[in-house]
């Protein structure tokens, strides 16, 4: 039980440093450690593919994405002017509002049950892949190709063109 | 075993897609405000696992799968427009792309 709280309450302040950091590169280095804490709580929760896929596609390949951008076009100096006062309270406004709004609701909501685990097996890869391939199998196929597009609209995207064509 | 009441997950996803909120708002590095987005997208992928742990049902997680390919592919497909857009302006501010709001 402290646990999750100990792991919610280093999200939540990984998170703050990584919108506050004044140097990029030390934004992604927060934010790396804010999803190991989301791993975490995927481990928590017994969701083990997930918290495995987490590791690997978002601590992995994701923010080493990042890095390499940031590190190719170095752009690792602090040449950002801050927003004006006025807009950083409007935009701590603008997204308090939504946390104020779901607090509220949970709160008119009542005591809530807690997330017990019934099936043990629910996260784990052999009882995932059966739902994926039974139910989901047509989005499944529709993600690849979206992943195929990605990929070519990336390198579309990012070559330069020695000579533009008329 | 202690267990976790339903409402701590919601509270913590609201707080953390708050704060990605309000990443997107304050800052003018393109790719700190990818980086805020990215951090909506795992408090939406943390609630979406704890409903599907509460219900019992696995199609929560697949669920959290699918955004998790869709994100690599925003990633891959929003960097290569930053490294565009740096090409050609010499700077990843947005405010520099002011243009585009008419």
């Amino acid at each position: 039980m402290n646990t999750f709280y100990f792991i919610a309450f280093l999200s939540v302040f990984f998170s703050i440093l990584v919108i506050t950091a004044k140097s990029p590169v030390h934004s992604i280095l927060y934010l790396i450690l804010t999803f190991f804490t989301f791993t975490i709580h995927y481990i928590l929760l017994n969701a083990q593919f997930l918290a495995i896929v987490n590791f690997i596609v978002y601590m992995g390949a994701i923010l080493v994405l990042f890095l390499y951008t940031l590190m190719l076009m170095n752009l690792n100096k602090e040449s950002e002017q801050p927003k004006s006062n006025l807009v950083k309270i409007a935009a701590v406004i603008g997204g308090g509002c939504f946390l104020v709004t779901i607090i509220a609701a949970t709160r008119a909501l009542g005591l809530s049950d807690p997330v017990v685990l019934k099936d043990p097996n629910l996260g784990l890869v052999k009882n995932l892949g059966k739902t994926l391939f039974n139910e989901y199998l047509l989005p499944f196929e529709v993600s690849s190709v979206l992943l195929l597009s990605a990929m070519v609209g990336a390198v579309l995207l990012a070559t330069k063109d020695p000579k533009p064509t008329v | 075993m202690h267990f976790i009441p339903l409402n701590n997950y919601i509270l913590l996803s609201a707080i953390i897609f708050s704060i990605g909120v309000i990443g997107v708002l304050v800052r003018r590095n393109a790719i700190v405000i990818f980086m805020s987005v990215e951090l909506m997208l795992n408090a939406v992928n943390l609630l979406l696992t704890a409903f599907s742990v509460y219900l019992g049902d696995a199609s929560g997680q697949v669920f959290v799968f699918f955004i998790m390919a869709l994100a690599a592919a925003e990633v891959a497909i929003g960097l290569a427009i930053i490294v565009m857009i740096y090409r050609n302006t010499n700077s990843i501010d947005i405010n520099v792309l002011n243009r585009l709001k008419w």
